[in-house]
């Protein structure tokens, strides 16, 4: 039975739940002759909670640790014997996982019956070509080992789903019938459904917790591998970044920092001037009618999916660059630099700039503005002599949020930056940039064995602490800020 | 009413008149002529971006909305289509592709005699002008109506992408001189069966339609694909991360007591809200696709990973729309005796709907466009088939439209341009479209207290 | 209509009237929040704007200086001259009239800067001191104007803001007379006050008499019994009475004045 069975029947359990629990309440109250003490819509709805809640939270759980315990048994299935040299275990159960699907697609085709399968042997059987037939492609003949293991694995599956239906099921029914029985009414019926609720709620606000948890957790996990397999030393101080598919790999991230670092610069260096005089012309200068119409047509650019951008920079600002600029200029003959990611992104950031910043003009109180202007200042002396240092605070905030944004920005780079990993000064060069990386060496066929693999996590958890302490940072920076005028 | 007279003796202005401006004066207005300058400079600027950004991808992506194609006759020939005239559909589906192919190159032959056209080159180099994709659609119709084998049928076929291109003003007589796929005689000879009504230019609605096809034949890839797995996303991250976040932030707003547990959730939800896109990627991968062993490029994961990345988006959206609901209507309700949760959801809730709702479309919006956390969980693989129907078709390989224009631009042929940036088009319209009803939610529902 | 009383009878002396406004009206959108006010300001001289809240009183007051121009939706009809000169005229440029007529504001409003750099903003931006020992100069006598350069003099490097309020408030006073203006705007400067700062204030606006015109507006009508020669009551946009202090005190022409006087309005 699949998952989406199962979840339908626990929710029309539920559903019916909620049925018998209100008329039971109705039925109880009449026989004793008692006054229900919640409305019976209440009693209805805790039965269904009971039934429906527990049994899909039960589902959720054994769906996530199933695989962890089979895979953990399967593993010890396969003897070192056939792992290929320089390869690791992952790789072999990755095959023994496109095994087991490929004969669930046999047995789905008709083309087999269990009983074929128990006598299937490796050394007999063609499995490769037979599993060629249903489109799962293998590299190489399959040792027995490993055809043992897919068998073993897929019966594994199947049990722990079955023994899943049973339980989830079963619980679900379970609690329906004890829910069920205990409608009375003196049941707090309404107090009841709303603790559950309420924990639901609570439950709920948890996730945004164990997001960040999930976070963590996968990038320091395999950072640790990677960092069995790979010296930090040399990940952090290196400045040579060159991965190579058979070992041997240089993986510095200083060229990858470096390239970041300086996509970010030009990018801060287009959005903030930019940006910020945007938010002062329309906050202080600007009419009433071009404001109406500037103001939401730059907010449009901060809608815009940065794979937009990305194109851009592709198609017409990184070949505009190369033919008008850097060419004639004999700088560089390519179309993806540093500067055509920077310019786009800037003109990504100007919004954010803008928008932050415009907030924060606007906090400094007016009397601000009346003390300078009642001493005869201009309004450009006013907000460069006051407001500006005013609002200083605020706007440094603003800018390491738009740094942040800039430093974890992917597909403008991907698409603008380049992709040679490259220590150098001339903007007009391709250079490359940890978000890069981390998709290159994440995209197509991963194996989680080596440190090119590896490697990505590594870059993720240096990007997530860069980005996070930034982010801290200009919170605490804004907050502190608020705080002053409020 | 009284008036000044000459009476009203003054005194003489002590330091210069006001009516005239010192040289200080002039030079700080210079100043602030100038940095008013520099702001409209800057919006400017702010503006023209906008437009560049938009007419470059329109410049370059509507003609993705026309294609190419040229009407043939072809004779679905027995003798080549089913060699034992049994018309038995399975030994006709053993005919490959490469059994069509001379259908189409023998009624172009005859179309160019038909026509007219003036043109020495061969039957095999007139043949190119079609797709490589026709004769695989020729047999997809021929499967499905094998009672028309032996007739003669007229087909819409698909024109060889640099054809294509050279009725768009992509491909040029130099150009095609120095290209070893087209030849300047290919491109006069199509010239030729547009004058006489054979080749045309049509709509291009296999663009929405069709799936992705190989590097060799941009004219055939559509967004088919992309866009079913694009609305799977989305539905999953509305069916989880609007409940999820509606949730949390009543617990948050409505409940929580003020302490430093509740104070790290918050903190937390502003922190999430900033973790680059790709960061999301990576916790796809390891979590969804490697512990839990969810499928590769599944709807499902890309969903689950979306839903994550809007769900601070929509919290911190409610949590405005509940904040902004008046504490009146809490104490009316309480005070007729509702409990705190009847209040809640029979009072605060209905009324910051609006709200909500406004926030979770534009969260919904960000979602459509996310790209980079899409591209480590397998959605930039090539995907041909159409995924099942949900649910079940939530775990089926699929693209999305973002993925989808990043994939096209990564290949060689520039046709594959002009598809990414139509591809664009397409997202940017579902955008405005997300957007306008956010809009129209707010306008209806706006309320006054 | 209420008639504004004569010329005549408001007139102190011919000779040194500072400021004369002539039928001005003053509009916020559609709300006509000034209405016909004429009135001749002397020179040397504490005038008191007094009047119920919302009477116009400080709308009055921000058309001196022309402050009005930074609300959008505020339009000022009629003329209001300084030294005889159309202060609305197209040809003035309200960052030199500022210069000439300083404000203090209701709140004390010192720039989030050090004590010295709120002083010497005024003189900087309009060039008054050539060195920095002029600038010095300037920054310590407007201290002493404002009877702030004992408490000041060991701390001028440090932030304004963290002055008590009626520091704060001296050191607006300071700013303003730093620039040397003729003259001095205030807009309920005591209002945000304690009564001892209060009463430090008062004696400092008593003193600054002796060199500008003082245009007080202020909600106490101790305060101004106290403080002024001149006073205006203003009520519901019109000028309804101005005269000398003791007149408009102890002898009211018109009664709405002896109502709000006597505490029956306000």
């Amino acid at each position: 039975m699949s998952t989406g069975y199962i979840i339908l029947i626990v929710l029309g359990l539920g559903g019916l739940g909620f049925f018998l629990g209100r008329a039971r309440a109705f039925a109880t109250s009449h026989a004793t002759g008692k006054k229900l003490h919640s409305l019976p819509n209440y009693y209805g709805q805790a039965v269904a909670l009971f039934t429906a809640v527990p049994a899909l939270l039960l589902m959720l759980t054994w769906l996530f640790v199933q695989p962890l315990l089979i895979e953990g048994r399967i593993g010890q299935m396969i003897p070192d014997s056939v792992i290929p040299d320089g390869g690791a275990k992952s790789l072999v159960m990755a095959d023994v996982r496109r095994i087991a699907e490929g004969l669930d697609a046999l047995m789905a085709a008709r083309q087999m019956s269990e009983a074929d399968l128990d006598a299937m042997r490796a050394d007999f059987t063609d499995i490769r070509n037979r599993l060629g037939n249903v489109g799962v492609a293998l590299g190489s003949d399959v040792p027995v080992p490993v055809f043992e293991a897919a068998k073993e694995l897929r019966k594994s599956q199947n049990s722990g789903h079955f023994l899943m239906t049973v339980a989830v099921l079963g619980l679900a029914l379970a609690l329906l019938v004890w829910s069920w029985l205990r409608v009375h009414p003196d049941q707090r019926a309404r107090n009841a459904s709303e603790t559950f609720v309420l924990a639901l709620l609570i439950g709920a606000s948890l996730v945004a917790i164990l997001t960040t948890v999930g976070i963590v957790a996968s990038l320091l996990f395999e950072t640790i591998n990677f960092f069995k397999m790979y010296p930090a030393g040399d990940f952090f101080f290196s400045t040579v970044w060159n991965p190579q598919f058979r070992g041997g790999s240089d993986l510095g991230i200083l060229p990858l920092l470096w390239g970041t670092l300086y996509v970010s610069f030009l990018a801060l260096l287009v959005a903030v001037p930019i940006g910020l005089m945007i938010a002062i012309y329309l906050a202080e200068y600007a009419s009433k009618a071009l404001r109406a119409v500037a103001k939401p047509a730059i907010e449009v650019l901060a809608g815009i999916p940065t794979i937009v951008y990305g194109l851009f920079a592709l198609i017409t600002v990184g070949p505009f660059l190369r033919d008008y600029v850097a060419s004639p200029l004999g700088l560089g003959s390519s179309s993806s630099s540093v500067l055509t990611a920077g310019l786009v992104m800037g003109i990504m950031l100007i919004p954010f700039v803008s928008s932050l910043s415009d907030d924060i003009i606007n906090a400094v109180p007016q009397s601000m503005r009346d003390g300078a202007y009642g001493l005869g200042a201009t309004k450009s002396e006013t907000i460069k002599q006051v407001i500006l240092p005013a609002a200083l605070p605020g706007v440094v905030g603003a800018i390491l949020l738009a740094a942040s944004r800039a430093i974890g920005e992917t597909m403008i780079v991907v698409m603008g930056a380049g992709a040679a990993a490259k220590l150098g000064l001339n903007p007009f060069e391709a250079m490359t940039t940890i978000t890069v990386k981390i998709v290159s060496q994440l995209t197509g066929d991963t194996e989680f064995a080596s440190p090119e693999t590896l490697v990505a996590f590594a870059l993720g958890l240096t990007l997530f602490v860069f980005t996070l302490g930034l982010n801290v940072i200009a919170l605490v920076i804004v907050r502190k800020y608020r705080e002053q005028y409020e | 009413m009284t008036d000044f007279t000459a009476s009203d003796a003054v005194p003489a202005p002590r330091k210069g008149s006001l009516l005239t401006q010192d040289a200080r004066t002039k030079q700080r207005n210079a100043k602030e002529a100038r940095f008013r300058m520099m702001g409209l400079v800057a919006v400017t600027i702010g503006l023209l971006s906008l437009v560049g950004l938009l007419t470059s991808i329109l410049a370059s992506g509507l003609s993705s909305f026309q294609q190419t194609y040229i009407e043939l006759e072809v004779y679905l020939d027995p003798a080549k289509l089913d060699k034992t005239g049994n018309r038995n559909p399975e030994d006709i589906a053993k005919v490959s592709t490469f059994g069509y192919a001379p259908l189409i190159d023998a009624a172009m032959g005859a179309a160019i005699e038909r026509v007219g056209a003036a043109t020495d080159i061969n039957a095999k180099a007139a043949g190119e002008l079609i797709s490589k994709e026709a004769p695989a659609s020729l047999r997809d119709f021929v499967l499905a109506n094998i009672d028309r084998i032996g007739e003669t049928v007229q087909f819409d076929l698909l024109a060889a992408g640099r054809i294509d291109g050279f009725f768009k003003g992509r491909v040029t007589m130099e150009t095609a001189a120095l290209d070893r796929n087209i030849s300047p005689e290919q491109l006069q000879l199509a010239d030729q069966l547009k004058e006489a009504g054979i080749l045309t230019t049509k709509f291009n609605w296999a663009f929405f339609t069709a799936p992705d096809a190989s590097d060799t034949r941009p004219e055939a890839a559509g967004l088919g694909v992309a866009i079913i797995g694009s609305i799977y996303m989305m539905l999953i991250v509305l069916v989880l991360a609007l409940p999820l976040g509606v949730a949390a932030s009543i617990y948050l707003e409505e409940f929580a007591p003020k302490n430093r547990w509740t104070d790290l959730i918050e903190v937390n939800i502003s922190n999430l809200a900033a973790v680059p896109s790709i960061v999301f990627g990576i916790l796809g991968l390891a979590i969804f696709i490697n512990m839990v062993g969810l499928p590769q490029s599944a709807p499902i994961v890309g969903g689950l990973v979306l839903t994550l990345m809007t769900l601070p988006t929509i919290i911190i959206a409610t949590r405005a729309a509940l904040k902004s609901v008046p504490p009146s209507i809490r104490d009316a309700a309480l005070g007729v005796g509702a409990s705190k949760m009847q209040a809640i959801f029979h009072h605060v809730l209905p009324l910051a709907m609006p709200g909500i709702l406004t926030g979770a479309i534009i969260g919904l919006a960000q979602a459509l466009g996310e790209t980079a956390p899409l591209l480590l969980i397998g959605m930039v693989a090539f995907v041909r088939e159409y995924p099942g129907g949900p649910p079940e078709g939530f775990f089926d390989p699929a693209a999305a439209l973002p993925v989808q224009v990043y994939n096209w631009t990564q290949r060689g042929d520039p046709a594959f341009v002009e598809r990414a940036s139509g591809a664009i088009i397409v997202l940017l319209v579902f955008l405005v479209l997300m957007n306008i009803a956010a809009i129209l939610l707010r306008r209806r529902f706006e309320r006054r207290w | 209509m209420y008639d504004a009383p004569k010329l005549s009878e408001t007139r102190v002396s011919n000779n040194d009237i500072k400021i004369a406004a002539r039928n001005v009206q003053v509009y916020y959108g559609d709300t006509h929040a000034i209405k016909d006010v004429n009135v001749d300001i002397a020179d040397k001289t504490v005038t008191a704007f007094i009047g119920p809240s919302g009477c116009g009183k400080s709308t009055f007051l921000r058309c001196i200086n022309r402050m009005n121009d930074t609300i959008d939706i505020c339009r000022v009809e009629g003329d209001i001259r300084i030294d005889g000169e159309d202060i609305y005229d197209k040809k003035v440029d309200p960052v030199q009239l500022r210069a000439k007529v300083g404000m203090v504001f209701q709140k004390p409003n010192p720039f989030p800067k050090s004590i010295y750099d709120n002083v010497a903003y005024g003189p900087r931006i309009h060039g008054l001191a050539r060195t920095k020992a002029d600038l010095d100069e300037i920054v310590e006598k407007s201290l002493r104007r404002a009877a702030l350069w004992t408490e000041a003099k060991d701390r001028l490097d440090q932030p304004g803001t963290g002055l008590s309020g009626g520091q704060q408030q001296r050191l607006c006073i300071a700013r303003a007379v730093a620039t040397s203006p003729e003259v001095l705007l205030m807009d309920e400067p005591c209002s945000a006050l304690d009564p001892i700062a209060t009463a430090q204030v008062e004696e400092l606006i008593d003193e600054l008499r002796q060199e500008f015109s003082v245009v007080i507006v202020t909600h106490s009508m101790q305060q101004a019994a106290r403080v002024s020669q001149k006073t205006a009551f203003f009520h519901l946009g019109h000028l309804v009475e101005f005269g000398d202090t003791g007149q408009i005190f102890t002898n009211p022409k018109d009664e709405r004045t002896e109502s709000y006087i006597t505490g029956r309005i306000g």
